[in-house]
């Protein structure tokens, strides 16, 4: 860990000033994923802005009927919110499937989306990985890709994004409120938030530089059966190897989300049309394009048959 | 006292504490966190420096040079030590790998600095300015290759690397029905919850290492050896250990470098490995590819048993030694196992959980499974058919001690209900569950090493026992205290019990589970001197006098012990030594593991549901340690069968998941209810205990019974370890 300088900021708007004013900056939520990086010097902020405490850390109703969840509602307390247990279940589960109980205590919504990939080579600074060092070559392409990527993925970063929640607020069609230094403010839909490695795997998101979340907006609810299925290794505290949320709604509606194949939360409009026709329908739809490795290959199988769990689940 | 003759009616056969579930007596100081641990020595350490490992970023290759110049100005930095200013070092005989290396790097993370700083951040930061170039040399990584050119070894654990017995190859032809399939499992991490650590500190030319080590006489011989200073100038403290399972059994970089520091900057200094080091800079359980072989007749009975292993190392390095086991578990008249050490370049390889059986068991005890399959015989009586009570290879001069593997089996499917299992595979259903049952023997030798400890009765009658004996989560201190209570007559509570310090008398240490029988073996001894002393200072003879109570009693006399002992108190050392009741008998411990499964017919997870236990292990000095000890063998048993691995990447030669993030242990969810029953047995030529040891059992065979109950369930075979989803949805029906 690299010695830094630390503030609290006063103001959303005041925390994005700080950041563009110190452009080594970054902000500081729960800390769950950020210290740990900045142990191993993969993250080296010089500045750290505390935004723990700018009262965004509620949850309210929305005009039209969704909800405004603060950036900083810890993990915990979304799973656990009325409303989002009641009209948001896919969220709620998706949350209570991730990490350990003690890390959602400190996980923040803005945190979560922003968490870093696991890839294990962009944790071991004597390895060429072009997200963690751009230019110096992909590790993984040839190495240990088993929980690697097989859509969306380029020649220069096959990782994935590791949140459950992330994919759950894809599902839904989140929108990411921000604010910048200038007090501008924006609404960034989910499928628009993280990006594609490309070229370019250093850059994740749409957020430009010192950009700050506020809130993340949730449309109005859409009734129906909702589903967060996480395969993982082992029963609890494991990373998805694969995960599917599924809503299904009383009009006969579906739409479909995936974890653990993809550098974003992954869906695929084609597919969610095919929810009447099954989980092939769906799987084949949603993989179209997949490139695999022979280590993750089996990923392939495996979003057909979780899909098909779902279907049953649904069912039962 | 030489143990050389089987033991026969003696004080603690009145059981009156052994072998009662005495709760932890160092229990309260752990949940208050008030048992200190090597990396929190401030009380006897005062003010001490942080040091960094600084591991190497290449395999094999050489160091050209290493700038510290940048760190060395770094803030709060006090020294940085690397090959060039350390000064001469030697090597011990227990580590394959220099423990500080340099010019010559032998693997990644080998130790090639170490940063000392005011605090801990200063020193990390600071090893990110040490600059070190390297010329990378090409290095062997991969297993698969290596066994092209493999060899034997110059022996396995003290026995030859191959025997033979009959005519296998022979009688294997012949056999009306054959197993012949090959298994792998791969390298694997201890991943004990305490990191290595270390605090270290000189006095003159005395060092004094507060260190997380299950064997302070060897960390003294081998820290003297590679510091070039006499051993009387070493004390090695180890009173409490966050777990070990064998990472912890020699000397490593943490406890090298802490003391190289500590000289260098001359006050204390304390090195812990970071999580992510550990992996790659210590230890770890080597890969093994073992074919076996088994002909049998019609009906199961076995004709022909062959155990082929091969495993890696560092050239000079050892065997993973998982062909044992079949040299003494089955009967057979032909049989051979053989043992092949290819050279790798990976981390260094040795002890962990059971070396050599757990991984054997991992191979043999699915094969046996496939065997009862081919022969249509039930998997629990195969075993029963083909039990032996004497040693197979060396034949009826050579019986066991004792053996109730039939017993095991037999109460152990009782209890589990066995005979509800299916045993056409892929039957059961639940839900979306496929159900299935495994069964697997337990198989772990028996070792006696001498054990030595002091005791101690002051005038208020107070009983202390010391000996260097430690305590790595096992509950030693406990069944020590229990020994010498129940030989004493008096209660556990009048005893205290001093552990892991060099400077009291040596003992067995805490490895291949011989630690309990031994060392309270040489408590039993030191005990039953003293008793005789105090005896004679009673004016009883020592054959009469019955000690219970606090006094001791003869002649219808009843003299209080401190009042025996008079104001000044007495102390005696004594220690236990083993003659060749270990040769003359074969000495193992046996049992029998259950498990049932569910399978997800759709994502291929695989959930434990129950797991049961029955094993015999002779006298079980604590049956609520034990039971601990057993149930967390258990779960590394379901660690190694369906999740523990180090992916090796075999392009830069190191552990790529080397964190507790990315190598999975069982956790809560993973582990159901687990059942254990000890058969009550007394092994009269073990030890004056007549006990043996048990920590180790419980994950033998555990991960068999987990493979046997998958493909149970399932109808998929696997035999590549761990069996990871992906594997078994290879295999599944399409969802
Ligand atoms: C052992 C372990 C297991 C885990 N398992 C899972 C799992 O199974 N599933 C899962 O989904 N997650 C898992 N996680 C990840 C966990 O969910 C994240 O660490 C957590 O959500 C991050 O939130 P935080 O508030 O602590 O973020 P921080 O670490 O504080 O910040 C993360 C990033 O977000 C930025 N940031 C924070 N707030 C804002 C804001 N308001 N605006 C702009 N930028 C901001 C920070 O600058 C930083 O770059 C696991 C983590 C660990 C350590
Ligand atoms: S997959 Fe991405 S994160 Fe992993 S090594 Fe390649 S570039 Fe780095």
């Amino acid at each position: 860990m690299k010695a830094f300088t630390y503030e609290r900021a006063a103001s959303p708007a005041k925390a994005a000033e700080a950041a563009v004013a110190n452009p080594g900056a970054k902000f500081i939520a729960g800390g769950t994923n950020l210290l740990d990086l900045m142990k191993l010097q993969i993250e080296t902020p010089t500045h750290l802005i505390d935004v723990n405490r700018l009262g965004l850390d509620e949850i309210a109703a929305t005009r039209d009927g969704g909800l405004r969840i603060g950036a900083l509602v810890r993990n915990t307390d979304l799973a656990a919110h009325k409303a989002v247990r009641r009209d948001y279940g896919v969220l709620s589960r998706a949350l209570l499937s991730g990490a350990s109980g003690q890390l959602r205590n400190k996980a923040t919504t803005a945190g979560n989306l922003l968490q870093r990939t696991r890839c294990p080579y962009f944790y071991d600074t004597t390895k060429p990985c072009n997200k963690r060092k751009p230019g110096t070559g992909c590790a993984a392409l040839n190495g240990f890709n088993r929980n690697m990527a097989i859509m969306g993925t380029s020649a220069d970063c096959i990782a994935t994004h590791p949140s459950d929640m992330a994919v759950a607020m894809r599902l839904l069609d989140a929108t990411v409120e921000t604010i910048t230094s200038d007090g501008t403010k924006r609404a960034i839909p989910m499928a628009d938030f993280h990006r594609l490695p490309g070229n370019t795997p250093d850059i994740e998101t749409a957020l430009a530089p010192g950009e700050f979340i506020t809130s993340v907006v949730l449309p109005k609810p859409l009734g129906g059966t909702h589903i967060y299925r996480k395969v993982r290794d082992r029963t609890s505290y494991a990373f998805a190897v694969l995960s599917v949320a599924a809503v299904f709604d009383k009009q006969g509606e579906t739409r479909f989300a995936f974890g653990g194949l993809a550098h974003k939360p992954w869906r695929v409009e084609a597919a969610d049309a095919l929810g009447s026709r099954g989980a092939a329908a769906v799987a084949e739809a949603a993989l179209a394009g997949a490139k695999t490795t022979e280590q993750n290959a089996f990923k392939i199988d495996l979003t057909q048959r979780t899909l098909a769990a779902v279907f049953a689940q649904k069912e039962a | 006292m030489k143990f050389d003759q089987p033991a026969t009616l003696n004080p603690i056969d009145r059981a009156r504490v052994v072998g009662k579930p005495v709760d932890r007596i160092d229990g309260p100081l752990k949940v208050a966190g008030a048992a200190p641990y090597a990396y929190e020595r401030h009380d006897v350490a005062p003010n001490p420096a942080y040091g960094w490992m600084i591991g190497s970023a290449i395999a094999k290759g050489t160091i050209n040079s290493i700038d510290t110049t940048e760190a060395e100005a770094a803030p709060g930095v006090l020294a940085v030590l690397t090959h060039a200013n350390a000064g001469a070092l030697g090597k011990g005989n227990m580590n394959t790998a220099r423990l500080l290396g340099g010019p010559d790097i032998q693997h990644y993370d080998q130790a090639v600095a170490l940063v000392v700083a005011e605090t801990f951040e200063q020193a990390r930061d600071a090893a990110k300015l040490v600059r070190v170039d390297y010329t990378q040399g090409q290095g062997k990584f991969d297993l698969l290759v290596g066994v092209k050119t493999a060899q034997p070894p110059k022996s396995v654990q003290g026995s030859p690397a191959d025997t033979s017995v009959g005519d296998f190859d022979g009688a294997f032809k012949s056999a009306a029905v054959k197993v012949d399939q090959t298994y792998t499992t791969p390298d694997q991490s201890h991943a004990m919850m305490e990191p290595h650590a270390t605090t270290a500190a000189w006095a003159g030319d005395k060092l004094t290492v507060w260190t997380s080590n299950q064997m302070v006489t060897w960390a003294v011989k081998e820290m003297a050896k590679t510091l070039k200073i006499a051993p009387e100038n070493v004390q090695v403290v180890s009173p409490y250990i966050g777990g070990g399972f064998g990472s912890k059994l020699f000397l490593r970089a943490d406890a090298l470098l802490a003391a190289l520091g500590a000289r260098a900057v001359g006050r204390p200094v304390k090195v812990a490995l970071a999580r992510p080091q550990i992996p790659n800079n210590t230890t770890h359980r080597p890969a093994t590819i073992q074919r076996l072989r088994i002909g049998a007749t019609k009906d199961g009975v076995i004709q022909a048993i062959g155990h082929d292993v091969w495993a890696g190392d560092l050239p000079g390095g050892d065997v993973e030694s998982a062909g044992l086991q079949t040299r003494l578990l089955y009967a057979g008249k032909n049989r051979k196992t053989t043992h092949r050490l290819a050279e790798l370049d990976l981390p260094e390889g040795n002890a962990m959980r059971a070396p050599g059986e757990a991984v054997g068991l991992l191979a043999l005890e699915v094969a046996m499974d496939e065997l009862a399959e081919a022969c249509g015989v039930d998997p629990v009586e195969l075993r029963i058919k083909n039990d032996i009570q004497y040693d197979p290879e060396a034949g009826p001069k050579r019986p066991f001690s004792s053996r109730k593997l039939i017993e095991c089996l037999q109460q152990g499917a009782e209890r589990f209900g066995w005979s509800k299992r299916n045993p056409k595979p892929g039957q059961v259903r639940e839900g979306d569950f496929l159900i299935g049952m495994g069964v697997a023997a337990a198989f772990r030798n028996n070792m006696a090493m001498p054990s030595g400890a002091r005791v101690a009765i002051d005038g208020k009658g107070r009983i202390t026992v010391s000996t260097d004996m430690t305590d790595i989560g096992t509950g030693t201190y406990t069944i020590i205290a229990q020994t010498a209570a129940e030989l004493l007559g008096v209660n556990v509570s009048d005893v205290t019990v001093k552990l892991g310090d060099s400077s009291f008398p040596a003992s067995a240490g805490s490895g291949g589970q011989w630690g309990a029988n031994s060392s309270t073996a040489g408590v039993y001894a030191t005990c039953m001197t003293l008793r005789g002393m105090l005896a004679q200072k009673a004016g009883f003879n020592a054959e009469d006098a019955l000690f219970e109570d606090g006094m001791i009693k003869a002649a219808g006399k009843a003299i209080p012990l401190r009042d025996a002992v008079g104001r000044e108190g007495i102390s005696v050392d004594d220690k236990i030594e083993f003659g060749d009741l270990t040769e003359r008998y074969a000495q193992a411990t046996f049992g029998a593991h259950f498990c049932e499964v569910a399978v997800d017919r759709f994502t291929g997870e695989v959930h434990v549901r129950r797991m049961g236990g029955a094993f015999a292990a002779g006298r079980i000095l604590n049956p609520k340690t034990a039971r601990s000890q057993v149930i967390g063998a258990m779960t590394m048993g379901v660690g190694a069968a369906l999740m523990e691995e180090l992916v090796v990447d075999k392009r830069f030669g190191y552990f790529v998941n080397h964190d507790m993030a990315e190598y999975h242990v069982p956790v809560h969810a993973d582990i159901p209810e687990q059942d254990v029953l000890f058969l009550d047995e007394l092994d009269d030529k073990s030890s004056p205990m007549k006990a043996k040891g048990v920590g180790e059992l419980g994950i033998c065979g555990a991960g068999a019974a987990v493979a046997n109950a998958i493909y149970n369930a399932t109808g998929v075979r696997l035999r590549d370890y761990p069996m990871t989803l992906d594997k078994v949805i290879g295999g599944l029906a399409k969802a």
